[in-house]
Formats: C-alpha cells, sequence, structure tokens
C-alpha cells in the first residue's frame, strides 16, 4: 500500500496541502492589507514582489502544487466515504458533526470556482471589469485596477460568498489539520478548534473589508 | 386511554422498525405498538415485550443482537432515533432504560448502517470487519509472564491510564454507525494507542500500524473526516485524541525504514 492509496496517507497529504494554503491566506491578507495605505502601499508592495521574479514564479508553481494535490484527494476521499456508507438512516441526529464540517467538498468546490475567477482577474487580468495603467511614478496601478472592478456590486458580493465560503472551510479544516497528521490530544484539541475559528474571522472579515470599503467610497484614492 | 396507562405507569409506544428478511433482500420500515412498558424496562426488554406479542400472533419477531445486558460486552447494536445506542451519554442501548421515553413517544429502531457492516436480518449486523482488524494487528507476540509477572516491566501511571482508557473500547461498533463516512478510526485508533503506549506493544508496533490500516480499506470501512461523531455516540467515550495518536503511529511507522517500506509496499 503506497501513501496515496493510503487512506491516513492520504488524509495528511490533504492537512499539509491545506496548511500551505492556510499560510499563503495568511500572507496573503498581510500583503494586500498594504491598500489601506492608498495607492503608494499596495503599488509599491507589488511592485516590490514582482520584482523577486523567479521566486515569485517558484511560489506560484509551489501553490499550485498544493492546490492540486488537495483537490485531487478532497475529491478521492471524499468519492470512498461517500460509497462506504450507501444506506443513508431514516433518521439521524447529528452529536457532534457541524454544517461546515459536513460541506467540506462543496465548500471546497466553491472555493476552486473563486480562485479560478480571481486569478483570471487580478492575475491574468482578461475579465471584462479589468482597467489596465500606471501610476504616477510609473508602476502598474493595483489600486486603480482593483478600485475599477469594486465598483460593481454583483463583484463585490462574489467576493464576499467567497470569503462566507472560506470561513466555512476553515473554521472546520484547520482544527482538521492538526488532527490529521497527529499532532494533537485532548487538551490541545479545545485549542485548535479556538484558532481554526479565530483564524476564520479574521480572513472573512479582513478580505471582505477591502472590496465593501472600495465599494462604499470609504477605501479612496 | 393514556391517562389511564399514566395511572398504571405504563406506557404506550409507537415503533418504527427496520425489518429485513437476510443478507442482501429488500427492507423495509414496520410500525408496531408496544403496550404496557414500564419506566424500569430495559430498550431490550421494551422489545422482549413486543417480541412475545408477535410471536403470541404466529409473527417473525424483530432480531436483534444482545448478550450480557449489562453494557460492558459490545454485542446490542441498535441506532435509536438517530443516535447509535439512543443517546444518553455513555450508555449502550441495553443500559438505557424507558424513563427515558414519555408515553405516546414514537421511536425509530434501525441497524448500524455501513458497507463494512452488512445487514444479516433486521436489527443485526455483521461485524465481523471488526475482528479481522484485531487479527491483522490488534494482539502481541511478546511474553508477558504470569500473574507474578505484572510488575517486571515497569509502565508509569499515566502510560497505564492512558492505555487503560483506550483499552475500554468494547467493540460494538457504534463509532462506525455514527461516523458519516462509516469509518473505523476510533476503533483502531483506540487499538493502536492502546497497544503503543506500553513496552509490550513495540515489537508489532510499525507492522500493527500498517497492516490494520490496509485492513481497514479492504473491509470497506471510509476515511476520517473529523467530525468526531465516533467519540459522542461512544458508550465508553473514545477520545479521539486516539485518532490522533493513530496518525502519529503510521507517520512514526515510514521513518522506520523497514517498517516504513513494508508501509509502502503493503507486504
Ligand atoms: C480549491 C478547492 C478545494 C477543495 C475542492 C477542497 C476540498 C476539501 C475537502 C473535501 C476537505 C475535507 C476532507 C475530509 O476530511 O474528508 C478539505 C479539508 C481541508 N481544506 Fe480544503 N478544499 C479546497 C480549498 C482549500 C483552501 C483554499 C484551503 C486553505 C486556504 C483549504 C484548506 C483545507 C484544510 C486545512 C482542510 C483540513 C484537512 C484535514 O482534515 O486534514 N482547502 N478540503
Ligand atoms: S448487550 Fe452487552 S453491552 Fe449491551
Amino acid at each position: 500500500m503506497r501513501f496515496t492509496t493510503n487512506s491516513i496517507g492520504r488524509k495528511i497529504l490533504m492537512a499539509v496541502s491545506g496548511l500551505f494554503m492556510v499560510l499563503f491566506v495568511i500572507v496573503h491578507l498581510l500583503g494586500n492589507s498594504s491598500i489601506f495605505a492608498g495607492p503608494d502601499g499596495i503599488n509599491a508592495y507589488a511592485e516590490k514582489l514582482h520584482g523577486l521574479g523567479p521566486f515569485v514564479w517558484a511560489s506560484r508553481l509551489f501553490m499550485l502544487a498544493m492546490l492540486g494535490i488537495h483537490v485531487l484527494f478532497g475529491i478521492l476521499v471524499t468519492l470512498d466515504n461517500w460509497s462506504a456508507k450507501p444506506d443513508r438512516y431514516k433518521v439521524k441526529k447529528m452529536l457532534k458533526a457541524s454544517f461546515a464540517s459536513e460541506t467540506m467538498i462543496w465548500t471546497g468546490a466553491l472555493l476552486l470556482a473563486f480562485i479560478v475567477y480571481h486569478l483570471l482577474q487580478f492575475t491574468f487580468r482578461v475579465t471584462p471589469d479589468v482597467v489596465l495603467g500606471n501610476d504616477a511614478k510609473g508602476r502598474f496601478d493595483v489600486f486603480s485596477m482593483v478600485a475599477a472592478s469594486f465598483r460593481f456590486t454583483p463583484i463585490v458580493l462574489i467576493y464576499v460568498a467567497a470569503m462566507v465560503t472560506l470561513f466555512l472551510h476553515l473554521s472546520h479544516g484547520i482544527q482538521s489539520l492538526f488532527q490529521s497528521i497527529g499532532w494533537n490530544n485532548d487538551k490541545t484539541l479545545p485549542t485548535y478548534t479556538r484558532l481554526g475559528k479565530v483564524l476564520a474571522v479574521v480572513f472573512l472579515l479582513g478580505y471582505s473589508a477591502i472590496p465593501v470599503l472600495l465599494l462604499s467610497g470609504i477605501l479612496t484614492k | 386511554m393514556s391517562a389511564q396507562t399514566a395511572e398504571h405507569g405504563t406506557m404506550t409506544l409507537k415503533l418504527i422498525v427496520w425489518r429485513q428478511a437476510g443478507p442482501g433482500k429488500q427492507g423495509r420500515f414496520e410500525t408496531y405498538t408496544a403496550k404496557n412498558i414500564t419506566p424500569h424496562h430495559s430498550f431490550l426488554e421494551m422489545l422482549d415485550v413486543v417480541n412475545e406479542e408477535l410471536i403470541l400472533e404466529g409473527k417473525e419477531p424483530i432480531a436483534f443482537d444482545h448478550d450480557c445486558r449489562e453494557g460492558i460486552c459490545g454485542m446490542c447494536s441498535q441506532v435509536v432515533n438517530g443516535v447509535p445506542h439512543g443517546g444518553q451519554e455513555r450508555t449502550t442501548v441495553c443500559q438505557l432504560h424507558m424513563r427515558k421515553f414519555k408515553d405516546g413517544d414514537t421511536i425509530y429502531i434501525e441497524p448500524w448502517r455501513a458497507r463494512a457492516f452488512p445487514i444479516l436480518k433486521d436489527l443485526v449486523v455483521d461485524r465481523g470487519a471488526l475482528d479481522k482488524l484485531i487479527q491483522e494487528g490488534g494482539y502481541i507476540s511478546a511474553r508477558t509472564g504470569g500473574v507474578p509477572d505484572a510488575n517486571a516491566t515497569p509502565i508509569s501511571k499515566a502510560d497505564a491510564d492512558y492505555s487503560m482508557d483506550a483499552a475500554e473500547c468494547i467493540g460494538c461498533g457504534a463509532c462506525v454507525a455514527a461516523c458519516p463516512n462509516g469509518a473505523a478510526m476510533l476503533f483502531t485508533g483506540a487499538k493502536v494507542a492502546q497497544l503503543a503506549s506500553l513496552p509490550q506493544g513495540q515489537v508489532e508496533a510499525p507492522v500493527r500500524v500498517a497492516d490494520m490500516i490496509q485492513a481497514m480499506q479492504e473491509c470497506g470501512f471510509g476515511n476520517c473526516s473529523n467530525h468526531y461523531e465516533c467519540q459522542a455516540a461512544c458508550p465508553k467515550g473514545i477520545d479521539v485524541k486516539f485518532i490522533a495518536r493513530l496518525n502519529r503511529e503510521f507517520l512514526k511507522a515510514l521513518f522506520k525504514s523497514k517498517a516504513g517500506s513494508h508501509v509502502f509496499a503493503g507486504e
């Protein structure tokens, strides 16, 4: 039995790839928050980041691999779980499972769709709403691009909905990853559960703030 | 009528029970009326009362598993109103008493449901898959000697307590029945943790974890999603920390070269 066909091995791969994605979500939020310093903040940040050249591409490829592993085993594990329970109970009362824990595959699928959309919009910059241009200092104007797209209420709603989805996925996922890699016991479980919920709320509020504040005109040049 | 029965201290209940003639047969829910039930009847005794009546009527009694009826053997296995063993904390269904119910209640009774536990008849399922897991790794080959040798190998109080907590498992399979994925991670985790935490369990430790995980999959159990339904339904309150221990023991086994190749090659 190989690691990739082993029930626990697969969950460890999901947990480790999930952990790297959570770390990315933290770093991405810290980077994005430079937008609160105005155009100069985020445009300078973006310029510095792209100046790293091969490092940026290596990180992107690494994250793509993590996403691929996570999605592949997420689907395989879920399909196996469904077939391991062929007959459902007529009456089933859940004692501990939550809406978040029972919908991981669906919140995951929505996140995948959002990631594709988000990359097409602000990384490949091919969606129709995207406005391209340079700022006064000749740098690519990330602030104006983002602000232009977030003038559209439906786009802001998509982003907020995606962040609610991320909140659900991670409010179960973060504590789950510690359990899957075995780095857990009865004393630490409540702590990881709390940590996971707090981080999930921070991500929800932090990421949603950017489109909402831009749309409402509170965050301007 | 219900006022009268209440006066006599007995209850009348509506039971909706899964009936299935045999393995692979089409099953269905049947409705029965349980009469003359006192608060002192255990849940299984309540079914005995119903079955006696069915037998008098010349009908097939409801088949269900049971043995000790005192909460220690792990034989009884019924999902009552959507919870394995009926939802009274740390209680097997044989120790669930009818005082937990009210006159006129409707009660759904279903068998354990999981791919790895095929239904044999009515509420009786084949839990041989759990025996298969034990055959694969739930044993030790170290000689432990006789009773006087018990203290020959010192074991710390903390380790002994930890191992005993894992050993509390009575093997009823409620964890599998409760798990939305039909996984046996709590059962397997408890066995692996129980033996891995004692010196006598070290010899087979890496091979045990590899073989038991493989057997879990071959028996058709699912994977762990960390819902923790298993611990909540367990009549012995076995902690999900033993699942974390199982995952840890798996990683440990990978790093022991010989066992690691065993894990990878699945010998
Ligand atoms: C993009 C599409 C995604 C899909 C299809 C997906 C799918 C899943 C599924 C099905 C599970 C539960 C597996 C199980 O225990 O049965 C899961 C767990 C998890 N996901 Fe995702 N997910 C996605 C994206 C993400 C993202 C973006 C993150 C992090 C930011 C993430 C972090 C996690 C974590 C930490 C876990 C817990 C792992 C564990 O239980 O060990 N996922 N994911
Ligand atoms: S019949 Fe033995 S535990 Fe219930």
